[in-house]
């Protein structure tokens, strides 16, 4: 814990943000620059790694340590910092196409690991830096500059990705909505291991109004089904009951409310939060929002030092004079 | 077994080749003699040569599995070029070797393998056994198999069991011949299979019968002997190339003080030194097997950025797939070691053969102007050496070090006077400081590093990244005359790293043509310039270990020598980066056959150079 309580503005660099006027990118840099401060660690032992893309140069404008690294590989990076600093809370920026296209290999790999990363994933479903091609997480027959005819790609849904890659937390959230986006933060940095957190992140240059059916006032309270572990889930129309093995949408006027699934995200099987996730489609009239998955998973960092503990204290610490005469040796006189 | 009635004759050098089926237990078979031979004091090199197949198929000239070696009273320093002795396993395993055995040489076979359908299926058409093909050789055809499954009769094996044991009785049958003594072997073997009492039995018995058998049998007239070699006092001890990296990486990060972080994907002929450093856990060494050899490379530079010692270990094509990481580790200016250990290439190429190809891809292999450090191991154990040079050279200059071996010196082993600790280099570090109005691009004016600051230091926090930076504060900056300047102080970073100077041996002081290497090529160029100056000719001869930089005196040394001939194992890649940077011409040798030089075809290359004119 700090001696003095940080402020945002300790958080916050010297350096000029850079993104285009109305991007998303501004209210996730605001929301977490507040929310650093109640972590109660000191900027020093905090570390922000991304990869390429537009939210990528979010490092540099936090004041803690940073780096903007290459494209697709901040997961991997992250891990060799993490298990050899466990000392240190690393959050991971990224985005659609970072996460999903060109680094879809460490992502999951760090997920699958569960090391001690807290991935934060901009999905605004376009390329933004490269100037407006489709993403991975583009609706299918999106017109683009890559795809004037419409893209033919089924796009990622990426907590679909990250339940089936093993990650013991995953959550979604959305850009504009600051209460709830520092909310999940707050739980994923209380969480053990890997978080996943899929930002919906607004492009307003190439992509503009793309998450505007939860976004809208008109539209949004009937389209996020609202996840909180221990009540039920649902929307102001719509709520979600059980159908055999899997989740189905109702309307609520049909059921009473006591029918409704009420949230477990602790719940060990993965395929209750994967039934979650399938609830919405690239249409997003009914998107679940929250934490979908929040289980205890050993993480890899400390696995990894509990193992290297274990040996030093079984055989004693390394000799180096030893190592080297071990074996078959002979002498010369 | 000490009725040694037969004659024995002293030998000076013996160059010995087990070849059999992948299957047979030929490596284990070589290493085993290896280090019998290793504890009598010869001197002695090896090479396995296997297939890339794990387990081709049985008898087929595609599983055939070798392992060479040459000992001696007398300075080794090449794996030999032909075989005093073949022991050939099966009918492929003759056919697969045969071409590189002179005549006059000894054959053993095991007869019992010499089964038609044996040799039909690699195309002898009749028994070479029988049909006087091998007239001119020393050829003792020997029941292998059938005596091996007659002395282990008495125990609970099925023949296909007992059979297994066949090596051990070639093994006993060799250390007999040679006088190797069997102490080693058996407690190796007893250590192996300490659980399998019966496995152990066979393959003691199987041991025990083949040299009883070259005793007793008259198909063997006498033995031989080869005195020990005279080498400098100490301990030694037989060590591979593999092994000799992973310890100098585990003594130079306890030089330096710094946790072993190791970020490897397994490719061949790399993967022994992620095998032998996850071994080491009590010397605080982190193996970290990544999803690919990206992650490997990346995770590795994490681990660095953190104040890790940063290792990631690969062949050609991983050092492909890392370019754009160790680009970026020439921009963050971190300590990085890439281990490539090359095999054949392009593409997956040769990947249990070696080869000096990824040289330019060492060098260059990476977008914009991206200097690193190049260094090479010459020998096994100066592998030990050069990992310690490279942990040196990035600790103290925050540069990516590509430290490159390969495939013969990789696999290959040499007895090693294991050096003292306290003659160790202290190679500690000196973290960033907490300050006021802390730099991060601000150089130490000797060796141009910026300074190494990691992670949980107070009032030090800064953002890095591959975007180009403005000198001393690091700020993003894309101002044309920062580039161009950060671009020429990158490369003088390089250039300026304090390398030790070539050492040319030439013992007349008047020699006319010199015989410069790099890597591997070390012992095959020793060997050849033993035998010219012992033919009577001046030669010079030199090695390059350092390539990015090169020592310093190199340029007067390639302006002594009127003549300089560089045998590489790729079409000239050295001699490229040598004409470009000295404007010396350079007479190339140049084969890519996935082999180490013969010393014979140096020497030769050499007379053409020496008497051309």
């Amino acid at each position: 814990m700090t001696d003095i309580a940080l402020t945002k503005k300790d958080f916050t660099s010297d350096q000029e943000v850079r993104w285009c006027p109305g991007c998303g990118d501004y209210s996730i840099l605001s929301s977490m620059q507040s929310f650093l401060p109640e972590l109660g660690i000191e900027r020093e032992n905090i570390v922000f790694i991304s990869g390429i893309g537009c939210s990528s140069r979010f490092p540099y404008y936090l004041n803690t340590f940073g780096m903007h690294s290459i494209h697709g590989r901040a997961p991997a990076i992250a891990s060799g910092l993490a298990i050899s600093r466990p000392d240190l809370t690393v959050f991971v920026i990224t985005g659609d196409g970072d996460a999903l296209s060109i680094g879809g290999n460490h992502l999951i790999h760090a997920l699958r690991r569960n090391v001690e990363l807290k991935i934060l994933l901009f999905n605004n479903r376009i390329y933004g830096l490269t100037k407006g091609q489709y993403s991975p997480a583009s609706e299918q027959g999106k017109i683009t500059k890559s795809t004037p005819y419409g893209s033919l790609d089924t796009p990622f849904n990426p907590v679909s990705l990250a339940l089936g890659a093993e990650a013991s937390f995953v959550a979604r959230t959305i850009d504009s909505d600051r209460k709830h986006l520092t909310e999940v933060l707050r739980q994923a940095a209380a969480h053990k291991g890997s978080a996943l957190i899929e930002i919906y992140q607004n492009c307003p240059i190439f992509n503009d109004g793309a998450f505007d059916q939860v976004k809208d006032n008109e539209t949004k309270e009937g389209s996020l089904l609202m996840m909180v572990h221990g009540q039920p889930i649902k929307s102001a129309t719509t709520g979600v009951i059980r159908e055999g093995a899997s989740l189905k949408l109702v309307d609520l006027n049909t059921v009473d409310e006591s029918a409704l699934v009420v949230h477990d995200a602790h719940d060990p099987d993965p395929s209750y939060a994967f039934s979650l996730s399938r609830l919405s489609g690239s249409s997003l009239e009914h998107t679940p929002i929250g934490v979908f998955r929040d289980v205890v998973r050993p993480s890899y960092g400390a696995m990894v030092h509990e193992q290297l503990d274990a040996v030093i204290a079984k055989d004693g610490p390394g000799n180096i004079e030893k190592l080297l005469n071990s074996g078959d040796t002979w002498v010369v006189e | 077994m000490s009725l040694m009635s037969k004659p024995i004759v002293a030998v000076k050098s013996v160059v010995i080749r087990f070849a059999g089926d992948s299957g047979d237990g030929m490596q284990l078979t070589g290493d085993r003699f290896t280090m019998d031979t290793a504890s009598l004091g010869n001197d002695l090199s090896t090479l396995p040569n296997f297939p890339a197949e794990i387990r081709a198929p049985q008898g087929t000239l595609l599983g055939v599995s070798s392992f060479q070696l040459h000992f001696a009273d007398h300075h080794v320093r090449t794996a030999g070029d032909a075989p005093d002795v073949l022991v050939a396993m099966n009918p492929a395993a003759l056919k697969a070797n045969i071409k590189d055995i002179p005549r006059g040489a000894t054959i053993i076979v095991d007869k019992d393998e010499f089964t038609s359908r044996n040799l039909t299926k690699v195309g002898y058409e009749t028994n070479p056994l029988e049909d006087g093909s091998l007239d001119s050789y020393k050829l003792h055809a020997v029941a292998l198999t059938s005596m091996t499954v007659s002395a282990l009769s008495e125990l609970p094996l099925s023949r296909k069991e007992a059979e297994r044991s066949k090596n051990m009785f070639a093994l006993g049958l060799l250390s007999w011949m040679y006088h190797r003594p069997t102490e080693a072997t058996e407690a190796f073997l007893k250590a192996k299979f300490s659980k399998k009492p019966d496995i152990l039995e066979a393959n003691l018995i199987a041991y025990r019968t083949g040299w009883n058998y070259g005793e007793t049998t008259e198909d063997f007239a006498n033995s031989y002997e080869i005195a020990s070699a005279h080498m400098a006092p100490g301990t030694y001890k037989n060590i591979g190339g593999n092994t000799a990296l992973a310890y100098g990486l585990v003594a130079a990060a306890h030089q330096a003080n710094l946790p072993l972080f190791l970020g490897s994907y397994p490719i061949t002929p790399a993967s022994e030194i992620l095998h032998e450093l996850s071994k080491h856990k009590k010397f605080g060494v982190t193996t970290f097997q990544a999803e690919d050899e990206i992650a490997a490379v990346g995770s590795a530079l994490g681990a660095s950025y953190g104040g890790a010692l940063g290792v990631t270990t690969t062949s050609g094509p991983g050092l492909a797939l890392k370019g754009e990481t160790i680009g970026l580790a020439v921009m963050l200016e971190l300590p990085l070691i890439i281990v490539n250990v090359q095999r054949g290439g392009p593409s997956t190429g040769l990947p249990t053969k070696t080869e000096q190809a990824d040289l330019l891809q060492a060098m260059f292999g990476r977008n914009g102007e991206s200097p690193t450090a190049v260094i090479a191991a010459s020998t096994p154990s100066d592998c030990f050496d050069m990992a310690m040079e490279a942990v040196r050279i990035a600790t103290t200059y925050r540069v990516p070090v590509i430290l490159l071996s390969d495939g013969y010196i990789a696999n290959g082993s040499e007895p090693w006077k294991i050096p003292d600790v306290k003659d160790f280099p202290d190679l500690s570090v000196e973290f960033a400081k907490t300050q006021e109005n802390f730099m991060p691009y601000e150089r130490n004016p000797e060796t141009l590093a910026r300074p190494w600051a990691i992670p949980g230091t107070k009032g030090i926090e800064h953002r890095i990244g591959g975007i180009e930076k403005q000198d001393k504060t690091g700020a993003i900056n894309y101002e044309p005359a920062n580039h161009d300047f950060m671009v020429r102080t990158r490369q003088a970073k390089v250039d300026g790293i304090e390398v030790p100077d070539i050492v040319v041996d030439d013992p007349t002081g008047d020699a006319q043509v010199l015989f410069l290497g790099w890597g591997s090529t070390y012992g095959p160029i020793a060997s050849a310039v033993e035998t010219l100056r012992n033919n009577g000719e001046k030669i010079a001869q030199a090695h390059i270990k350092y390539i990015a930089p090169f020592p310093k005196n190199l340029a007067a040394i390639l302006e002594k020598y009127p003549k300089v001939i560089t045998p590489e194992m790729n079409l000239g890649q050295l001699a490229m980066l040598l004409r470009s940077k000295y404007m010396k011409d350079i007479v190339g040798y140049n084969m890519v056959r996935g082999l180490p030089f013969t010393t014979a075809e140096l020497v030769e290359a050499a007379m053409g150079v020496l008497h051309n004119d």
